[in-house]
This record gives C-alpha cells, sequence and structure tokens, in this order.
C-alpha cells in the first residue's frame, strides 16, 4: 500500500492506509470476477469510436492568441519572473 | 412569477409577450436561489453579477428586434466541474477552493451565446466521485423530495437545484451515472448523449474516455433544447465528433407506435420490488402507446462494474496528477523537497473517495499488473459494447431501471465504498459503450420517493430516445412532489 501510495505521489496517514488496505481488498475481490470472461480474440476498448475520416479529429493549422503567461500563472500558488515556483530541486 | 413552474418555453413566450424582461426573471431567479438554496445546499456559488450581465444582453437583444437565442433569460445552473471564466470552480474538492478558471468550457460559451442565464455552480461529489453528493468537500446535498435523503451524484447539485426549483435547467456530468442516477432520485428528467456528442473541452477530466456533459430538464422537451445548443463538435476537443446535430425539440411528435423496445433481462433481476413495480407499470404505458416490447440479453451486464471501476479510477489518477501544488491554488506549507510538496498538497487537498480511487487506479496501472486489470477491463468494454450492437440490429430501444433503489437516507452507504458502487449496475454499461441514454420519470413509491426509468439507443441516436421519452411523459402526470 504505501508502495502504491508513492507511485501515486500521495501521502497517507497510517490510519488511511489500514482502511485503504481493507476498501481496495474489497473493491479488488469484486474485480476478480472479469478472469471468469473469455476475452480470447477480443480486442481492447479504449475510446468510443464513430464513423469519420481518419482526419476528422485535426483541426485546422490557424493561428490564435494564447492564454498569455499572467492568466496561465494566475492560480499559482507560488510565482515568479513568469514562471512557477517550486522548492528546490538540485542541492548546490 | 413562480420560478419553479417555469420552463424554457414558457420564459421564451413571457419574454416575447412582455410580461417580465430577462433582468426581472433573473432578479426573480437569483432571490429565490439565495433564498432556498440552504435547504439542499444544490449550489456552491449564486453567480449574481455574471447572471445580470448576460439578462442584460438579452434584453438588448430584444430591445433591437433581434433573436435572443434558444436560451434567452433562462436560469441555468452548471455543476461546478465544468470551467467558467472568473467563477470559481471547485469540483466539489479543497484541492480547488480558490480556483479561478482563464477561460470558459464550450458548453458555457454556447449556453451564453444562446441566451442562456448562468445562475450559479452546482455542488457535487469531489471531482465527479460519487453516487451520492456526500463526498462533496462542501458538505452533503439534500433531496428536495426529502431532504434526510441523498440527491444521488455525483451531479446531485445540478439535479436537486432543477427539482428544487433554484434553476430551469441545468448542466452536469455524468462518467458512470452521474446524471441518470440523481436525475431518478429527484424526480426529473437527466440526459447522457452519446460519447463525442459534447465537447468536453472546459470539462474537469474524471475518466477522460467515459466523460460527458449532460443536461438536467423538468421535462424533454426542455433537456432536448438544451442539448440541441451544448450539442455539436468541437475542434477544441479531438474526441468531439464531427456528426451534424438534429432539431431535438423540433422532433418530438408523441407518435412512438410500433417502436421495437427491448427489456434486457438481466437488469430486472433482483431488482426492489417498489422499483421494479413502478417500472412495469412504465412498461405497461409503453405498450399502450403501441411499442412493440420484447425481451433481450445484455449478457457482460455482471461484469460491467469490474471493469469501469478499473477504467475509470486507472484514467483518474492519470488525470488527477496535475494536482501536485504546482498550478492549482493549493500547496501545503513547509515542504522541504519538491516530492515532500507533492505528496504532502495531495493528501492535504484530495478527500477519502478520490485517494481510493487514485490508489486503485495507479495499483492497476502498475508493472505486473497492468495487463490483468487495465487491457482485460478493456477488452470486458468491448464485450459490453458489442452486447447493445447485437441488441440494436433487433430493437430500437432499450428500457431499464435507472438505478436498483430509490434515493436512499444521507450516511446510508458511507461506510462501505463497494455498496456505494454497485448501486450504478444499471447505469454504467451504457457509460462504457458511449450510447446516449436518459432517465425520465416514471412514478413514485408508495413513501413518495421518485423512480426513474432509463432509455437507451444506439450511438447518436438521441433523436430515437428523446422521441419515446416524450411519448411517455406526455401519458404521465407531474412526478415531483415536494415536502
Amino acid at each position: 500500500m504505501r508502495y502504491v501510495a508513492d507511485l501515486a505521489n500521495l501521502r497517507l496517514t497510517d490510519q488511511e492506509v489500514g482502511r485503504m488496505i481493507h476498501d481496495l481488498d474489497e473493491i479488488l475481490t469484486h474485480v476478480d470476477k472479469l478472469s471468469e470472461v473469455d476475452t480470447t480474440n477480443v480486442g481492447p476498448m479504449a475510446q468510443v469510436l464513430f464513423e469519420a475520416e481518419e482526419t476528422s479529429s485535426l483541426r485546422p493549422d490557424i493561428e490564435h492568441e494564447p492564454l498569455g503567461t499572467d492568466l496561465a500563472l494566475a492560480n499559482a500558488p507560488a510565482k515568479g519572473s513568469g514562471h512557477y515556483k517550486v522548492p528546490k530541486v538540485i542541492e548546490r | 412569477m413562480n420560478v419553479t413552474d417555469l420552463t424554457i418555453s414558457s420564459i421564451q413566450e413571457g419574454l416575447r409577450n412582455r410580461q417580465f424582461s430577462a433582468a426581472e426573471l433573473t432578479t426573480e431567479a437569483l432571490r429565490f436561489a439565495a433564498a432556498e438554496n440552504p435547504k439542499t445546499n444544490a449550489l456552491l456559488l449564486v453567480a449574481s453579477e455574471r447572471a445580470n450581465a448576460a439578462a442584460k444582453r438579452v434584453d438588448e437583444t430584444l430591445a433591437r428586434g433581434e433573436n435572443p437565442g434558444a436560451l434567452a433569460g433562462v436560469p441555468i445552473a452548471v455543476k461546478d466541474v465544468i470551467v467558467t471564466r472568473g467563477v470559481r470552480t471547485t469540483c466539489g474538492s479543497k484541492m480547488l477552493e480558490h480556483f479561478i478558471p482563464p477561460y470558459d468550457a464550450t458548453a458555457i460559451v454556447r449556453l451564453e451565446s444562446a441566451g442562456g442565464v448562468i445562475i450559479g455552480k452546482a455542488n457535487c461529489d469531489e471531482f465527479a466521485m460519487g453516487s451520492s453528493n456526500e463526498n462533496s468537500a462542501y458538505g452533503p446535498v439534500r433531496n428536495p423530495v426529502d431532504p434526510e435523503r441523498v440527491p444521488g451524484g455525483s451531479s446531485g447539485g445540478s439535479a436537486a437545484s432543477v427539482a428544487q426549483g433554484t434553476s430551469v435547467v441545468s448542466l452536469g456530468s455524468d462518467t458512470g451515472g452521474s446524471v441518470r442516477q440523481p436525475a431518478s432520485f429527484c424526480g426529473i428528467t437527466g440526459v447522457t448523449p452519446t460519447y463525442g456528442r459534447v465537447s468536453r473541452y472546459g470539462l474537469v477530466a474524471f475518466a477522460s474516455s467515459l466523460d460527458h456533459i449532460g443536461p438536467f430538464a423538468r421535462n424533454i422537451r426542455d433537456a432536448a433544447t438544451l442539448l440541441k445548443v451544448i450539442a455539436g463538435h468541437d475542434p477544441a476537443d479531438s474526441t468531439s465528433a464531427p456528426v451534424p446535430v438534429p432539431d431535438y425539440p423540433a422532433l418530438l411528435d408523441g407518435n412512438v407506435k410500433g417502436m421495437r423496445v427491448g427489456l434486457p433481462v438481466e437488469y430486472f433481476r433482483g431488482l426492489s420490488s417498489e422499483t421494479g413495480d413502478v417500472i412495469a407499470k412504465g412498461v405497461e404505458d409503453l405498450r399502450k402507446l403501441g411499442c412493440d416490447v420484447r425481451d433481450i440479453s445484455l449478457p457482460n451486464t455482471e461484469y460491467a462494474i469490474a471493469a469501469y471501476y478499473i477504467i475509470a479510477t486507472a484514467e483518474a489518477s492519470s488525470n488527477l496528477a496535475r494536482y501536485d501544488g504546482v498550478r492549482y491554488t493549493i500547496r501545503s506549507a513547509e515542504s522541504d523537497t519538491l516530492s515532500n510538496m507533492y505528496r504532502n498538497t495531495r493528501g492535504d487537498g484530495f478527500g477519502a473517495e478520490c485517494k481510493r480511487r487514485i490508489m486503485l487506479g495507479t495499483y492497476v496501472l502498475s508493472h505486473g499488473y497492468y495487463d490483468a486489470y487495465y487491457i482485460k477491463a478493456q477488452k470486458v468494454r468491448n464485450l459490453i459494447t458489442q452486447d447493445f450492437t447485437k441488441a440494436f440490429a433487433e430493437v430500437d430501444a432499450i428500457v431499464a431501471p435507472v438505478s436498483p433503489f430509490p434515493a436512499f437516507r444521507l450516511g446510508e452507504k458511507m461506510q462501505d465504498p463497494m455498496d456505494m458502487y454497485l448501486s450504478d449496475i444499471y447505469t454504467i454499461t451504457g457509460s462504457l459503450a458511449g450510447i446516449p441514454c436518459m432517465s425520465v420519470p416514471c412514478g413514485n413509491t408508495a413513501s413518495g420517493l421518485p423512480v426513474g426509468m432509463q432509455i437507451l439507443t444506439k450511438h447518436f441516436d438521441e433523436v430515437g430516445m428523446f422521441r419515446l421519452a416524450d411519448a411517455f411523459e406526455r401519458g404521465q402526470s407531474s412526478c415531483v412532489s415536494r415536502k
């Protein structure tokens, strides 16, 4: 559980870990039902598809005004000089 | 003027006949919303300034003798997972408590271009994850029909607002049933259009391959009108379909004689007796309308919840990775390293259900489990979709319950997430296939709780769905009763 929380960049308290083990165990037990289904020669479905030309999801390449730095940064908890600010990543 | 009785067409008539101006209507709608909302907590924010500005534009357009649009003056609530420029959008999460979006969702632009008046942002389960609206960081929503019960979820606020009358129509979002189930619980109409019918641009992503924006209304015609306005291709969403949008409300003729309606046998097994009785009566009414009703089979139904909770959580774990303390307003203090900043911010900002789904999604995507869970679930999704394709070779529409039971009590299912997930059994299949589906008020239980009937049709056949729903509605009396 701690390993998965690390992968998800999620801090969990000890109490949360206990509850999570119980809940995920129950859910995964239900999910095991899928092993009953014969999926030989069945392809995975990643998206709902519709009839269209192959290029239908491409838009015309027309220039338009971007959001702009100020608006893009407006919700940042810490910013400066047109950038997001984060804690120090590399120690000198 | 009684705002709880208004419909889109009665508002258009009132504006045309100068019974009221859009500004007067908006003033009254805002007053009513401010006074009544505390009873349900359906709205998280009343957008007075924006609503008044939109109403003013409608009145100016009318004064010039021009057409103000199909939604002129209509008070609309918008689920708080749909971004509104300059108006706080929280997704029901502490993580976005202070988030002010810098742009409008496409659906919002289209609503306002058609003269719609956005009256407020509707409460919902955090990031649309839940079936009862109890996962909102801003408190649960109470069902206007019975305040001790949930309104359903995740679009509980959008449904409760329309049922209560603090908006005339509203927008919700549906990933596994989040429009249909609350519509059913609150006794109103809720529509999940075909995947790709309505642009997702500006809908905060939960599970991108399953997310839909959909309308709530007090009658079928209003729902059809609202969908017509927001539907249609959008270059800003690569999954939006370049398929022409029919004039839905103009095609409602009340005649469904000979329409072939399928009842999936798998959906009627194990249905609680009261819900089953109400739906059975509804099916009888469809027969009286001349529908050719027959049993059909959707054999992979029992695997839908398992497939859904793998796919939806996998996509959610990726989509929610962006809330890391860098861009979205909240950052936990005193994090010495970047990695700790991510962890602490996410640990503080997300509620229990979001954490559970992020963990499940991360697990099923992790090395060694990806094929066994994620790919397997996608294959089963394909089989579920094929079930529908086969069924629609025999019938024009499928009719089923929306939920196994009517609105449950607040707190009743909060301790057992699996129990909560299982309540989505009848709505998840349509979501996985991406077909249009809707909930139509069908009647009430003995204690007065509304029961919704679900109508499903094939991809892009919203017309067939609306026509059946409309013909059915014409034979019913109003199902919303307020306590």
